[in-house]
């Protein structure tokens, strides 16, 4: 069996060096008789690229239907506040009796932050691997053809999404930065009154808001990247794709954007 | 002293003389192959499918290719199909149809084994490449579907779309990439041949110069096989790409190698005139246009109008007039010619006046847009970005310019040329065609050369060399090659004159075109032959090249390649002076009937005739292989 | 008629792979609109062996938009400013008289630049190599009109065959992704009857051997806009469905589809 030779120029590829000491070559052959080490199941699918990006649609897929539902779910809080409160509740009493409270809405929150760690991992390591991809610039200015800019801000879309989310889960979950004073103190259980106390201040409400809107541009990105990532295409309803993708965005912001400005517009109080 | 050939054609009746051939060839056992290197030079669909196919074989394959990839090669330029004697269409085609077509066409100037073995193999191409995954035009029931092509009366073309050379390309580009990846070849691109070696009258190996840093390497081996495309680019403005080069083979015809009928280079009539003085080369518009399209110039010199205001009556639509029952389709030569004609008179079209127009007016009215968009749309497309003009508005303006050149090294019947272990196959030898290609039968040639003739002639010349050492690297000759091509290259740098290559390629190119181009007389080609030594002088002592010869250096490369053009215009224009008759592609003025039509002298010229370097371009040896008619009737070619 | 133009060109020169590289201007005078714009460079280099000095090099060859040899960044688009066509069919018609044109090479880290505006593009070959292909040795074919492929089949093969592989998706793509050039193959080899045997072991080895070359895909379609051939990001998506299947399906049924 001949010798696997990879021209210079090639290997200096894999070690991301630009700079090749000459352009000395070997002659090429055999270059698809190294095996590639295999792992486990599931784990040699998402030590690629693609599988990584199927990772990031199911986690994506999975996230979307939490933001749906939490979205529905809020809206409980424009019929009062019993309405959202037992709503809270309920979540927490999900399969009881088979189950105590609050344990299946633990799992489904292991889920979810499984599914986020996911996609987190997922869209760290793939945005090294491009930053490889391309170790020098364009010295000239790009002139993007069709590139949205959606599609080219999702690293900070992302970013912030996830600050915000942090921000949200200490605000309204944990309390920690929930408002205090005048208005009470946080009281886990009270969801319709925490909601008020917090979004009352206009600086959170105009976070909220911001934030809430990088989360549509993100969900209007990745909402329609999950056909392409999952290889859903089908001329017969490619067209769709882009209508879904707009539609589920513009609905979470338009739900979730309605929040705070109705608090601060004293619509709910 | 004359020469003796022996083309090696086997024994017996036409029909049978293949299988003869493989039944009674010497063959390598399958353990021995391993043991034999073939270098394959060239990576286009000769060289590509056939490194592939001695790999698969079990032979040591070293390819090289001047391209960063091997899928650059120029067969992927190729746009209407490729024939085949499959007789789907159930219309009376055959393979001895398929072979006295060939024959035809090539006005009796090929080998009659040769061009009947063709035939038979390309029956076996098409199912080759249906089997690699070449997507080729289908019927609504699923089966292949065929198109008919200048030349023939039946539909034998296979296509797929407009770009069959690309599709077959890269079919045969992914066998061979199959082996590349399995370790059965040795890829070498940016690598170009410069010099071929000769060890005790056997080919020992090459020398090659590599294109990033200038270094020259010699590789030894048991066979070398040349398949690097024809010379068309001596004319500068032709079809082919801008690296298409005769180096080649030109070097190996310097070491010994015959080269035949350099003079058989073909014109397509359908071409985008050029447009400027900074031009680099021309675009071919598929000669299916000429279906529906009407080709007419102003009647008179002075008119310059544009097309559409100028009345009927003031049209000359001289295809029509001059061969009424052809039409705009009469054949490539024959149009070409009138074409030419009508444009030196002055009646020529367009800023320069060198096209005359291609008119699809009658078309859209007859069949309406949408018809004729359908049918030609992505060539009125192609048209539009490369002319700025818009097709179904204006006529499109084409002019001749060459693109195949039918002439190549001698090879035998088993393609080898007269130096033993030295093969050349596809456009690169002179075989099938003979003075006159057919649409779509380059890719076919090939492709058989590659995938079915060579790897199964090869292994005569191979069995009985196993066991006996051959010259490695280290043999003086090889030394000795490597010295001449460090000095020749050295040589260009250290000129230090005032022309750049491209300038001397651009003037060659224009006596060429000139005197050994459509029309050659006897007066244009002495002209030339006086013409073309005092530039190869000039080109000799004003050459400049400017960088340096370590890294990569264009400039360099081309004034090798000018070089070798020189010498080959020279042999190009002896030869079509010593072949007084008029045949296929090759028309003398002094030698045509009373209609205009190329008369052949079958008593003198039914040979072909081999060159011979002797050291001096200007005086090859002309040596000639004389051709046998057996089955094939010796017949005037008409299309009237 | 044509016109004739005044341009100046900022070229990127660079003597080899290890060299920093700049940007050099130089005017071109009095270039017609029919010129290409590769003879547009063509004028360049004669002006600056003229001057003495070393041509600018650049990759080229058919200049009839088949090949995929010619490259280059122009004004910061892939094969210059018009849609579905390569550098060698642009001609000077798309640019004004006084125009400046920033012309720079392909930029990956898998195309390092061998000099100018040269890059080497041959990781494109190891990913056909490691599966673009269908094992068909030659002389074992069967008849060719064995096996029928439906019309749109095979139409659709070819509309992803038509690949000529000049990496303009990659150099486009904002994370130097091959997507499009592996899928284009993917989807012409595994459309096809002929493919299916092999389908999805060319799935997973061909992604594999462009993962150790190439960024990933994400979705911003810039490889389809300037491919020259318009190949559809929908090869994108048979490619990553092909490479799921091929992780996930028992190789010894797959011919039950």
């Amino acid at each position: 069996m001949p010798v696997a030779v990879t021209s210079i120029l090639t290997s200096m590829v894999t070690s991301s060096t630009v700079h090749t000491e000459a352009l000395r070559r070997a002659p090429v052959t055999g270059t698809a008789l190294q095996a590639r080490k295999k792992r486990p199941f599931l784990l040699d699918l998402y030590s690629t690229s693609v599988g990584k990006k199927y990772a990031m649609a199911i986690s994506g897929i999975a996230m979307m239907g939490f933001v749906l539902f939490h979205m529905i779910g809020n809206l409980k809080m424009y019929m009062g506040a019993t309405a959202l409160d037992h709503y809270a509740e309920f979540l927490r009493e999900l399969l009881y009796p088979i189950v105590p409270k609050g344990v299946m809405l633990w799992i489904l929150r292991g889920g979810l932050i499984s599914m986020l760690f996911l996609h987190l991992h997922a869209a760290w390591s793939l945005t090294k691997l491009n930053r490889h991809a391309r170790p020098v610039k364009y010295q000239g200015a790009r002139d993007y053809q069709v590139a949205k800019f959606a599609s080219r801000t999702m690293r900070w879309t992302g970013i912030i999404v996830l600050a915000y989310l942090v921000w949200h889960i200490l605000d309204l979950t944990l309390g920690v930065v929930n408002a205090t004073g005048t208005n009470g103190e946080f009281v886990t259980g009270e969801v319709y009154n925490n909601v008020v106390r917090s979004l009352d201040r206009p600086v959170v409400a105009a976070f909220y808001v911001v934030a809430n809107i990088l989360l549509g541009i993100h969900l209007f990105h990745g909402a329609w990247s999950i056909f392409q990532s999952l290889g859903w295409n089908n001329p017969r309803f490619n067209n769709w794709r882009r209508g879904f993708a707009t539609a589920f965005a513009t609905i979470i912001v338009v739900g979730n954007v309605s929040f705070p400005i109705a608090v601060i517009a004293g619509i709910v109080k | 002293m004359t020469y003796t050939f022996d083309a090696k054609i086997p024994a017996g009746p036409l029909t049978e003389k293949w299988d003869n051939y493989k039944q009674n060839a010497k063959l390598v056992n399958p353990n021995n192959k391993r043991k034999f290197k073939i270098i394959v030079v060239g990576t286009g669909l000769a060289g590509a499918s056939a490194a592939a196919t001695l790999a698969e074989l079990g032979y040591q394959v070293d390819a090289f290719t001047f391209h960063d990839s091997p899928r650059r090669a120029h067969s992927i330029a190729a746009q209407g199909g490729i024939n085949a004697a499959k007789n789907y269409q159930g219309d009376g085609d055959s393979i001895n149809r398929l072979f006295t077509d060939t024959i035809k066409g090539g006005d009796f100037r090929s080998r009659e084994a040769n061009v009947h073995r063709l035939a038979q193999v390309s029956v076996d191409i098409i199912d080759q490449m249906v089997a690699q995954g070449v997507p080729f035009a289908r019927e609504y029931g699923g089966l292949l579907d065929n198109r008919s092509f200048g030349g023939a009366q039946v539909s034998r073309t296979f296509y797929a779309r407009g770009q069959t050379g690309q599709q077959l390309l890269i079919g045969a580009y992914q066998q061979m990439a199959r082996q590349v990846g399995l370790g059965g070849v040795r890829l070498f691109n940016r690598t170009e041949l410069i010099d071929t070696v000769v060890v005790d009258g056997r080919c020992a190996g090459i020398v090659v110069r590599d294109l990033l840093t200038g270094e020259i390497q010699s590789h030894a081996a048991h066979a070398v096989v040349l398949a690097t495309g024809g010379y068309g680019n001596v004319f500068f403005l032709s079809t082919n790409a801008m690296n298409c080069n005769v180096t080649a083979a030109w070097r190996a015809h310097r070491r010994g190698a015959m080269f035949a009928n350099p003079c058989y280079t073909q014109i397509h009539p359908t071409c985008i005139p050029q447009a400027d003085e900074t031009q680099s080369k021309l675009t071919l518009m598929s000669e299916s246009l000429r279906n529906d399209g009407r080709v007419w110039v102003p009647k008179s010199p002075t008119d310059n109008r544009p097309a559409d205001q100028i009345p009927e009556a003031e049209r000359d639509y001289y295809l029509e007039r001059l061969y009424p029952s052809y039409g705009n389709l009469a054949p490539r030569d024959i149009s070409s010619r009138a074409a030419k004609r009508l444009v030196d008179k002055g009646q020529g079209i367009g800023p320069l006046k060198n096209g005359v127009n291609l008119d699809f007016a009658a078309a859209i009215e007859r069949l309406g847009l949408d018809v004729v968009k359908e049918r030609y749309g992505n060539l009125f497309e192609m048209y539009e970005r490369i002319a700025g003009e818009d097709p179904y508005k204006t006529p499109m303006r084409i002019y001749p310019a060459t693109h195949y050149t039918m002439g190549g090294l001698w090879v035998d019947y088993e393609l080898m040329t007269n130096i033993p272990g030295l093969y050349a196959a596809g456009e690169a030898n002179f075989s099938d065609h003979g003075a006159n290609r057919l649409g779509a039968s380059a890719l076919m040639q090939g492709l058989a050369d590659g995938y079915f003739v060579l790897p199964s002639t090869i292994s005569s010349g191979l069995a009985p060399l196993l066991g006996k050492s051959m010259p490695g690297i280290d043999h003086p000759a090889f030394k000795e090659a490597e010295k001449q091509a460090k000095d020749r290259f050295a040589g260009y740098l250290n000129t230090k004159g005032k022309r750049s290559p491209d300038w001397f390629h651009r003037e060659l190119g224009k006596i060429i075109w000139d005197k050994c181009g459509m029309e050659r007389t006897k007066e244009g080609l002495q002209e030339a032959l006086t013409d073309l030594p005092a530039l190869y002088n000039e080109f000799q002592t004003d050459l400049r090249v400017t960088g340096t010869g370590e890294t990569t250096n264009q400039t360099l490369e081309k004034a090798g390649r000018v070089d070798d053009f020189f010498q080959l215009g020279m042999a190009m224009c002896q030869d079509a002076l010593s072949r007084e008759e008029s045949c296929g592609a090759h028309f003398r003025s002094e030698y045509q009937t009373p209609e205009g039509e190329a008369q052949r002298d079958d008593e003198k010229f039914c040979h072909v005739a081999a060159f011979e370097w002797t050291g001096d371009p200007m005086n090859p040896k002309r040596n000639v292989e004389e051709l046998v008619f057996e089955n094939a009737h010796l017949a005037t070619r008409s299309y009237k | 008629m044509s016109h004739l133009k005044n341009l100046t060109l900022k070229v990127w020169r660079q003597s080899g792979p290890k060299d920093a590289g700049r940007f050099e201007t130089h005017e071109v005078a009095e270039i017609s609109d029919e010129a290409s714009f590769l003879e547009l460079l063509d004028v360049l280099n004669e002006q600056l062996i003229s001057e003495n000095k070393e041509a600018v090099v650049f990759d080229h060859d058919c200049r009839e938009g088949i090949c995929g040899t010619c490259s280059l960044m122009i004004n910061g688009v892939a094969h210059g400013p018009q849609r579905a066509t390569t550098t060698c069919q642009l001609h000077m018609r798309s640019f004004k008289s006084n125009d400046t044109i920033v012309v720079e090479p392909w930029r990956s880290a898998a195309f390092p630049i061998i000099k100018d505006l040269m890059v080497d593009r041959s990781p494109l070959d190891r990913i056909i190599e490691a599966g673009g292909y269908i094992t068909a040795v030659t002389g074992g074919a069967p008849d060719g009109n064995l096996i029928a492929v439906p019309k749109p089949v095979a139409d659709a093969a070819m509309d992803s065959a038509q690949c000529i592989g000049c990496g303009a998706c990659v150099a486009a793509c904002p994370n130097g992704a091959a997507s499009l050039f592996t899928g284009a193959k993917i989807a012409h080899l595994n459309r096809l009857p002929q493919g299916q045997p092999e389908r999805y072991k060319r799935a997973e080895a061909m992604v594999e051997t462009m993962d150790e070359h190439f960024g990933s895909c994400t979705n911003h379609g810039e490889c389809s806009a300037a491919c020259p051939k318009e190949i559809s990001i929908d090869v994108i998506a048979l490619m990553n469905k092909d490479y799921r299947a091929s992780k996930f399906k028992s190789r010894k049924e797959i011919s039950r589809g």
